[in-house]
């Protein structure tokens, strides 16, 4: 058996941070995905500074920790919300239909 | 004992913000009391923060909390043109149907998160500071939500600039792993030279900081979200966030990552070089007023960033003076813009500004000085603060620098000058309505005034900016 260090859990949050960011730019299909992509990253960072926290025995990281998902939740929320008032007026969330602004 | 007495402004407007909601929810029809309540707790604010003098920096909260001179400086601009904001678009609010009482709450809620960026000396305190201005943003860019662009302004807003606060975390979150604390100074001390997992984190959250502040290539929400959202919230947009971004900008590039100066230099002045080049270049083709402010305040940041790229005390001075000097010129080109207004109609076309010279001669002048201004000719004030970043550049002889900055406002020149030789040269199409309220004609007169006289005095701003020093 191997020991599990930071670095294993520093890789988990780089891959799930990637796998948000991407998710946000190759995504063609829903809004809500996008945000979903949004919750992957924070809770990547969390994963990343839960782990450092850990590891060098300061609480700081954990702290903040308790803060990103505060403000996730909230953002996740006003997120939801500015999606509903554009569902109202287009009558769609995909996102290649999106572009009545540009120019 | 932590002394409140320096955090008393920052107390006052959260405490009066959330006075405010109550009001406004437990009494009916309150929206004109609160706006005028929230601009009158705004001017306390600035009593309270200029009543405050600072002779040296002040650590609050173990040291997560600074104010210092340049805090204090950025805080009165971004207060005092909060103000002059709110004063200039209040008809525009009520002619549009969105004058309720969240609307001066979101903007309070949004300059709380402001100051409290400015003055952070923690990675979570600014942290903090950043959502809280920027959830109230994303609802302010969609808040005239019938419409179907100010909707969608509001989706491109949120998800761009969510990613950003997401990569902005993730850089956070290795540079507090590799430092051990989150704390400014701390990690000034601890920033090791050479971990290529901490300059990854340092490049994580120059990106973060300059999709706030619209620097090219991450820029690309400004348009979009300039000209989708009503014109007061673009006004506010434009306006104050670039502040508080560009004092964040400095209070990390200057205290955290001051020792490792050689890896972000290259990355300032490519996002400089790029935002002045694309920002004069983009420009040319636009035909809404709104987008035009939005590509030309991406080339002003350019030469903002331009300004802390040269990593001395006279470069950030120059880069305050520049974004004093930006905040009036913009204030002043949106107070024009809500003076394009027929019948509860407004415009925001360059066609529509076309001949307004016949009818509106004050109008057409004020347009004229600032749009000269922002092109950079002498006299005016922009011609000044373009002048000191130049300065600044050549000093640490960045030559190649300041040869694209004037090129670019060479670029830029063209499309102003477009501007003004369609208002004064071209056929008259519409007449607009003559009559105006008292506030939106203070500010236009109080940003034009700035913009003319500047030069008679330059050296007003000059002393009270030459007293910051972060190096």
């Amino acid at each position: 058996m191997f020991d599990i260090g930071i670095g294993h859990y520093l890789i988990l949050g780089a891959i799930i941070f990637t796998i948000g960011v991407v998710g946000i730019f190759l995504n063609r299909k829903n809004i809500i995905v996008i945000l979903m992509s949004i919750e992957l990253i924070l809770l990547a960072v969390n994963i990343n500074l839960v782990s450092f926290s850990i590891f060098m025995s300061d609480i700081t990281g954990q702290i903040f920790t308790l803060y990103i998902l505060t403000v996730a939740a909230a953002e996740a929320a006003i997120g939801l919300a500015i999606i509903v008032a554009y569902y109202r007026n287009s009558g769609t969330i995909r996102v290649e239909e999106i572009d009545k602004l540009k120019g | 004992m932590i002394n409140l007495n320096f955090v008393f402004p920052e107390i006052f407007i959260s405490l009066s913000l959330m006075f405010l909601l109550m009001l406004g929810v437990f009494k009916k029809n309150s929206s004109v009391i609160i706006y005028n309540l929230s601009i009158i707790s705004l001017i306390i604010t600035l009593a309270l923060i200029l009543n405050r003098p600072i002779d040296k920096d002040i650590y609050l909260f173990m040291d997560a909390y600074k104010i210092d001179y340049l805090s204090n400086f950025m805080k009165i601009l971004t207060v005092l043109s909060a103000i002059l904001v709110m004063f200039a678009s209040k008809k525009y609010i009520q002619s549009l149907n969105i004058f309720n009482i969240e609307y001066p709450v979101l903007l309070l809620s949004s300059i709380v998160g402001m100051m409290v960026m400015i003055s952070s000396n923690d990675l979570i305190v600014f942290y903090m500071g950043l959502e809280l201005q920027s959830l109230s943003l994303y609802v302010l860019a969609s808040y005239n939500r019938d419409n179907l662009l100010s909707s969608e302004s509001g989706v491109k807003y949120f998800v761009l600039s969510a990613l950003s606060s997401g990569l902005l975390l993730y850089g956070c979150s290795l540079i507090y792993g590799f430092t051990g604390s989150t704390n400014f100074d701390f990690i000034m001390n601890n920033l090791n030279n050479n971990n290529y997992i901490l300059s990854s984190g340092i490049v994580f959250v120059l990106v973060g900081l300059a999709f706030k502040i619209s620097a090219v290539p991450f820029h690309m929400w400004a348009p979009d979200v300039y000209q989708g959202s009503p014109t007061s919230v673009t006004s506010f947009f434009a306006i104050l966030p670039k502040i508080a971004a560009l004092a964040v900008f400095i209070r990390f590039l200057y205290v955290p990552f001051i020792y490792v100066v050689d890896q972000w230099q290259t990355i300032i002045v490519f996002l400089s070089i790029a935002s002045m080049l694309f920002g004069a270049i983009a420009a040319i083709g636009q035909k809404n007023l709104k987008r035009l402010v939005a590509y030309s305040s991406i080339g002003h940041m350019g030469y903002a960033l331009a300004g802390l790229a040269v990593n001395s005390n006279e470069g950030i001075k120059s880069s305050v003076l520049y974004i004093t000097i930006y905040v009036f010129m913009n204030l002043g080109f949106f107070c024009c813009l809500f003076m394009l207004k027929k019948n509860d109609k407004y415009y925001e076309n360059i066609d529509d500004l076309s001949g307004i010279s016949k009818n509106h001669p004050f109008l057409s002048f004020c347009f004229l000085i600032i749009l000269f201004s922002l092109a950079g000719i002498p006299p005016l004030a922009g011609f000044f603060a373009k002048f000191y970043i130049f300065m600044a550049v050549i000093e640490s002889s960045m030559y190649y620098l300041a040869i694209i900055g004037l090129i670019s406002t060479v670029i830029a020149a063209f499309y102003y000058l477009r501007i003004i030789k369609i208002i004064y040269f071209d056929p008259e199409k519409i007449k607009y309505d003559k009559e105006h309220n008292i506030g939106l004609q203070f500010c236009l007169i109080i940003s034009a005034i700035f913009i003319l006289f500047y030069f008679t005095y330059p050296s007003w701003l000059n002393e009270i900016v030459s007293k910051i020093s972060i190096i």
